[in-house]
């Protein structure tokens, strides 16, 4: 008899249970739970917000709460994008400087140009939409991976930040966005905020909650959402049975610059001013979010709600730990750890999902 | 008696100054099986490249329903009716059974949306049709076994309506047990009227399901039979030689006693 692969014990135990119903009974429920990306996320979420819960006072309170929302919520915004991304097999190193990028784009249209801040930001969506573009254009003509094409883009974006900024206005900031035209109306839709209970919340926690519905809809509910999963975790399989593979990927490299100009919009709405090196170091943050929520690093798994529950542990960690007084150092270990179990558990499952191979 | 389904005339391909197929004719009926067989480098792979519209012919004929054709795509072989499933290209693990079934024609509802019920009824029905019994679509594919992959992916072929099936190495990386299961679905396939293409290097795999069969040698044709016209131990001897035997033998063993 041959044995093709060095079999573990769970497939030799395969081949003596011949009959069918037997194994797909076993199967069944504890499967069914498990193979849910998100789970992982949502039981830690759980952990750190009982946690911190407990262990501080204003963590829980309305103003404790918009607090850590507002800060997972501009993070969880990149984070569904990134992980639509990481699920069709892709990386974006450049996210992070993307939300500096179209927040100085902006800017410096409105403010240096004198052009009204709408047509500011709908010239700086066009410019967003055609880096990622670009990206995902070079990344499948060349065949490089994307990790090594978008770091590329990651440092030209950066150089260009502060040299366009220098150049322009002298420093490495651009401020004045109060005193331009359209500034009041623009922010109502992106840096507003609404009430709760007498607590003022951010608009971007809204932002936030729409956009991941819409990611998650997308990726369980339509085709194009079929052809992510199907690019990221076969793509020469997915590509024999008609799926535009290059169609798709460039779509999602453009949904993440697409994220990265709503974040940019939000935050130079919010603050009237944005520095050159703002949002370096981000990306990482993205993936760290995805990774969290259940996506694989090798693509073709994971969740849109996962990684927004990533961005919430993020949020609350960051915001807890210094409710509960620590010094912020321990938020990198925090997030270390964090990490690492993250993989672990996503690892365990893909080994469990990819089981049987013969 | 009727057209064959395909039809090949002295075709042949080269690569550069190699000659990767040379003079090779044979035919794929309805309802019938044509094995390929031969051993590494033999020119397997490039015939069926042709079939599938992954390479051109450069000599010869290449006659589909009796019409002369020269697919410039796999999609155009495809849309033709000639499905290949490649042993390792055939499904993505990671997703579901259903999902892997309507990639690339997925059921929508109001334009856009994925019909997740549809997908996994037709699915479920499609499989049983076949002979594979499944109780839950949703799981991964990845926890089957390569043997109900192959079969999901031939479910899928003879779902949407090809009337060729190209099967490249089916069985190759599957146990003897798990092998047999692929061979009952391609006689399946076989019985509900495909013409199949069954591409191996394993006559024990061949000869049980095969109506005709295509011996390649280092890109030229060793020979053509139909079934009536050779046996077991004659395609056997044909197909090896020497060391390679031994093994077979061996393999042989497996066979008979499973």
């Amino acid at each position: 008899m041959t044995t093709p692969t060095s079999g573990s014990g769970q497939e030799s135990d395969r081949a003596t249970t011949s009959t069918k119903d037997e194994r797909v009974a076993s199967v069944s429920l504890t499967n069914r739970l498990i193979v849910r990306p998100e789970i992982g996320a949502a039981l830690g979420a759980l952990v750190v917000f009982l946690f911190f819960s407990v262990i501080t006072e204003q963590f829980l309170t309305l103003s404790g709460v918009a607090t850590w929302l507002d800060d997972a919520s501009t993070l969880g915004i990149m984070a569904i994008a990134v992980a639509l991304l990481m699920i069709g097999g892709e990386f974006d190193l450049s996210a992070g400087v993307m939300t500096a990028s179209t927040a100085l784009v902006t800017a410096l249209l409105a403010t240096q140009a004198g052009l009204n801040v709408w047509l500011a930001l709908l010239l700086s969506l066009v410019f967003a939409l055609a880096v990622g573009g670009f990206n995902g254009w070079l990344v499948m003509r060349t065949g490089l991976p994307s990790f090594i094409v978008t770091l590329g883009t990651f440092l030209a974006l950066q150089g260009l930040n502060l040299g366009v900024t220098r150049l322009v206005t002298g420093t490495v900031q651009v401020s004045g966005m109060r005193a331009t035209e359209g500034y009041e109306s623009a922010g109502m839709l992106f840096a507003s905020t609404f009430s709760i209970g007498g607590q003022p919340f951010r608009v971007s926690v809204l932002w936030w909650i729409l956009l991941t519905v819409i990611a998650a809809f997308v990726l369980v509910k339509t085709r194009f959402g079929n052809w992510i999963f199907a690019v990221g975790g076969a793509p020469t399989s997915a590509r024999a049975v008609g799926v535009p593979l290059v169609r798709t990927k460039i779509l999602l490299f453009m949904t993440t610059a697409f994220a990265g100009w709503v974040v940019g919009s939000i935050n130079i709405l919010r603050f009237a001013s944005v520095q050159a090196n703002q949002g370096i170091g981000l990306e990482l943050q993205f993936i760290i979010a995805a990774v969290v929520g259940g996506c694989l690093l090798t693509g073709g798994f994971g969740s849109a709600v996962g990684a927004a529950i990533g961005a919430l542990i993020f949020g609350m960690a960051r915001q807890g730990i210094v409710y509960a007084q620590w010094n912020s150092d321990w938020f990198m270990l925090f997030l270390g750890i964090m990490l690492l179990s993250a993989v672990l558990v996503n690892n365990a499952l893909r080994r469990r999902a990819e089981r049987v191979r013969r | 008696m009727s057209t064959p389904l395909i039809e090949v005339r002295n075709i042949g391909k080269t690569y550069g100054n190699v000659i990767a197929l040379r003079d090779v004719s044979t035919e794929v009926r309805a309802g019938e099986v044509t094995c390929v067989l031969g051993d590494n480098g033999a020119g397997k792979s490039t015939l069926i490249k042709i079939l599938a519209g992954v390479h051109q012919h450069d000599q010869g004929e290449f006659l589909f329903e009796g019409k002369p054709v020269r697919f410039s795509s796999p999609r155009e072989a495809l849309d033709a009716g000639i499905a290949t499933v490649y042993q390792d290209l055939a499904v993505v693990p990671l997703m579901s059974v259903w999902r892997n079934f309507f990639l690339g024609a997925e059921p929508k509802k109001f334009g856009f949306m994925l019909d997740g019920r549809k997908g996994r009824e037709t699915t479920k029905r499609a499989l049983a049709e076949m002979g594979i019994d499944l109780r839950d679509v949703e799981q991964p594919v990845g926890t089957l076994s390569g043997g109900e992959r192959q079969c999901v992916a031939i479910a899928r072929a003879v779902h949407f309506g090809a009337k060729v099936l190209i099967l490249d190495e089916p069985t190759a990386a599957l146990g003897v047990k798990q092998a047999g299961v692929v061979l009952r679905y391609v006689a399946q396939a076989r019985d509900r009227g495909l013409g199949v293409v069954l591409i191996t290097h394993n006559p024990h795999h061949a000869y049980p399901v095969g109506d005709r069969f295509l011996l390649l040698k280092r890109g030229a044709p060793l020979g053509n039979y139909t079934k009536a016209e050779i046996t077991l131990a004659e395609l056997t001897r044909q197909m090896a030689g020497g060391a390679e035997l031994e093994a077979l033998e061996h393999e042989l063993r497996g066979v008979q006693t499973s």
